[in-house]
């Protein structure tokens, strides 16, 4: 098959297309240039594209750049800056999967008449009897990267490849290793790649000046005050800048009225998540349906029931912060997706 | 690949010509000599240093100690305009720094470096045509100003810049600039000593016109006070210290001669192929059509655009064909980036997005016509088919 291995420049997408090459793929390597600003990590920068380059030159594949970076302003990092100014905590990292990676990079090598996209993360794609791809957690339990692919449907992934899911992050390094590439050793990227040294707060005060508000109780009583919403996300316990003696969480934020609302962990328990953007790896899932859901990158699933709409738990579980991805799995299979209101 | 590459290219580097290749070897091989010591090997370096030196300034038509070498075209612009810029504002507190939008990176971010440093900046605009604008650049001079930049022939579209009635208006309105022009595309096409005959500053650039990569000059008038970027033993006039590369200025010098004797023969020739190659593309791709057209022109460029393609994709499918060709200029990343020419000429972001260049040169041959006329028509057409899925 003729396909297009994303390349960021590490260890897992490096190895994923050594092996498509040794398995007698017509490789090709890109690396997406997505973030034109200033940037201290994550993976646009120079350096990591050269690694990508060099990777491609030893295993004797093509490798060009795709410039997506005024697409990466307006559909991750605009939306990204909007998100925290509304209150809500996104997931650039996911968005970006499903925008650019199997969005605009997708739609090129349809263009360009590749038949697959391929990437390093570890999830596997397994195909169905009737034909469906249908997408798995990865091997490597502490690896797992299912919950941020769970937003893609199946003309999407139907035309993934994922390598390295199948793998162990020792063995990509091992196998790496036995082939002499450069990014065997490298270090992860765990960072939002277009947030530098300065911090989370610094790039959205520079985009978007902070509205100083209210720290609140449940009860409506004032406890402080903070210097801007986008400090805070539903479920956070830290830095909260309010001494009372007993365990806080942020149970709520409201960026109209600029206001925190402060509780005990019990004022964060809910019974169900509202979502929006839900979508499906494969047929949508019927109401009812026996679940489990995953609302962080490494959190463990809980059980819960498909309300159509709504993941509904089994047993109560603390407020998922809206902005964040809702992953919704039949045991190991990823079922979709939704974005917690 | 296995097939020759069909190389479409040269604006961006140009293989070495085959005499230049012959000429810098002994000096890699054999010669050991430092061009600054005394002895007898040493001689021998300065000898083919000089020499090289007065080629250069022959061609270039200034005085042999005009001409001062570096390690690129890059590098020639910078000491031009932070050099310049400097000297002019420490010796007679002039604060101002003019250039163009279509620059080659090479001089605005030598701009934008000195606009950190507190001088004003700003750049005239060009005509949707790709020359420069003169009536806006006359309203960017006035007597403060230290360093006017204009390009001699820009790199992407290949339009040739009026350069005399720029340096007219210059001394008219900016009586103690200093008038630098990058002529870093402009040596293989136009007699550089003529277009560039009433400027202070000429950057010029090894591996466009069949010399090495990494090796470059600067002409520096008498009389034009440059402050150094590098300093150390004092070669070069004390502008550029560092020992001077002599196997890269003798291959310079040579490449810069043999274009010069050969330029109007070649630039015949190279015109012809990129006519054909123009006319063919224009009559076998539908939606085809020709950027800066309405320009006096280099012989070697065709800046053309096929409406509803991604350059960045056509750029893939030709070079599966083994067909070399750029689109914007290339930053260190390999990035394609958003042209800032086509932008400053006024084209929309969509035909900017779907145009490339083909910049033929002295290696080009009809067989690389014909090769390109039967690849590139058939890749765009692959991209305008509905996707499979």
């Amino acid at each position: 098959m003729r396909v297009l291995v994303a390349m960021s420049g590490g260890v897992d997408s490096s190895v994923a297309a050594a092996l498509l090459r040794d398995a007698g793929h017509d490789v090709t390597g890109v690396t997406m240039k997505l973030w034109g600003g200033e940037s201290d990590s994550g993976c646009c920068s120079v350096s990591d594209v050269e690694d990508a380059r060099r990777v491609a030159a030893q295993l004797d594949i093509p490798h060009y750049v795709f410039n997506f970076a005024s697409e990466f302003d307006d559909q991750i990092v605009d939306p990204y800056v909007a998100a925290y100014a509304a209150g809500e905590t996104p997931n650039p990292c996911i968005e970006c999967n499903r925008s650019m990676k199997w969005g605009r990079l997708l739609d090129r090598a349809r263009t360009m008449a590749f038949d697959a996209v391929a990437t390093g993360h570890h999830a596997r794609i397994v195909r169905a009897a009737d034909g469906t791809a249908e997408l798995w957690r990865g091997t490597d339990p502490a690896k797992d990267q299912a919950y941020v692919l769970a937003v893609l449907e199946q003309a999407q992934l139907a035309m993934t490849m994922l390598p390295v899911g199948e793998m162990t992050k020792a063995d990509v390094r091992a196998h790496a290793a036995r082939l002499g590439l450069r990014t065997a050793t490298k270090a992860e990227s765990m960072d939002v790649c277009f947030i530098t040294r300065g911090g989370r707060r610094a790039f959205l005060d520079a985009r978007v000046p902070p509205v100083a508000g209210r720290v609140l109780d449940t009860d409506g009583v004032e406890l402080g005050t903070h210097d801007g919403v986008r400090a805070f996300t539903v479920g956070q316990r830290r830095g909260l800048a309010v001494a009372t003696g007993e365990r806080r969480y942020v149970v709520d934020v409201d960026a109209p009225s600029a206001t925190v609302t402060v509780g005990r962990v019990e004022d964060l328990a809910r019974d169900r998540v509202a979502l929006r953007t839900v979508s499906f790896t494969g047929a949508p899932l019927a109401a009812g349906t026996e679940i489990t859901a995953q609302v962080r990158a490494h959190g463990a699933p809980a059980a819960a029931v498909w309300r159509g709409d709504a993941v509904e738990w089994v047993t109560p579980q603390p407020r998922v912060a809206p902005g964040q991805t809702v992953a919704l799995f039949a045991a190991g299979r990823v079922l979709g997706a939704g974005i917690a209101t | 690949m296995s097939a020759p590459l069909t190389y479409l290219d040269h604006a961006a580097s140009t293989p070495m010509r085959p005499e230049a290749v012959a000429a810098m070897l002994p000096f890699l091989a054999d010669h050991p000599g430092n061009p600054s010591g005394s002895h007898a090997a040493a001689r021998a370096a300065k000898t083919a240093l000089e020499a090289a030196r007065e080629t250069v300034a022959a061609v270039l038509g200034c005085v042999v100690d005009e001409v001062v070498f570096t390690g690129g075209g890059t590098e020639a612009d910078n000491l031009a305009i932070k050099g310049g810029g400097r000297a002019a504002r420490r010796v007679d507190g002039l604060d101002a720094v003019v250039t163009t939008t279509f620059e080659h990176k090479g001089v605005l971010a030598a701009a934008h470096r000195l606009e950190r440093e507190g001088f004003r900046v700003s750049e005239a605009g060009v005509t949707v045509a790709g020359v420069i604008d003169l009536d806006d650049l006359a309203a960017h001079l006035d007597e403060r100003v230290a360093v006017v930049s204009v390009m001699g022939v820009n790199n992407e579209v290949g339009t040739i810049q009026p350069l005399r009635a720029v340096a007219a208006l210059v001394r008219e309105r900016a009586p103690r600039a200093r008038l630098h022009t990058d002529c870093v595309q402009a040596v293989p096409w136009v007699d550089v000593a003529d277009l560039a005959a009433d400027c202070d500053l000429i950057a010029i650039s090894g591996h466009k016109f069949g010399g090495p990569k990494g090796m470059g000059a600067l002409v520096v008038r008498r009389g034009v006070a440059l402050d150094p970027e590098i300093e150390g033993g004092g070669q070069e006039r004390g502008i550029r210290a560092g020992t001077v590369n002599v196997a890269g200025a003798v291959a310079l010098a040579t490449a810069l001669r043999i274009t010069h004797e050969r330029r109007s023969e070649e630039s015949a020739r190279i015109a012809r192929q990129r006519d054909r190659l123009r006319d063919g593309l224009l009559a076998g791709v539908p939606d085809a059509f020709v950027n800066a057209s309405g320009a006096d022109r280099t012989a070697g460029h065709l800046h053309i655009g096929f409406r509803g393609i991604e350059s960045e994709s056509l750029l893939v499918l030709l070079d599966e064909q083994g067909v070399c060709a750029a689109a914007g200029s290339s930053c260190s990343s390999g990035a394609t980036e958003i042209s800032h020419v086509l932008a400053a000429m006024g084209m929309t972001r969509a035909d900017a997005g779907a145009s490339i260049r083909l910049s033929l040169g002295y290696a080009s041959t009809d067989a690389d016509v014909d090769r390109a006329l039967a690849v590139i028509p058939d890749a765009v057409a692959r991209l305008r088919a509905p996707a499979a899925a």
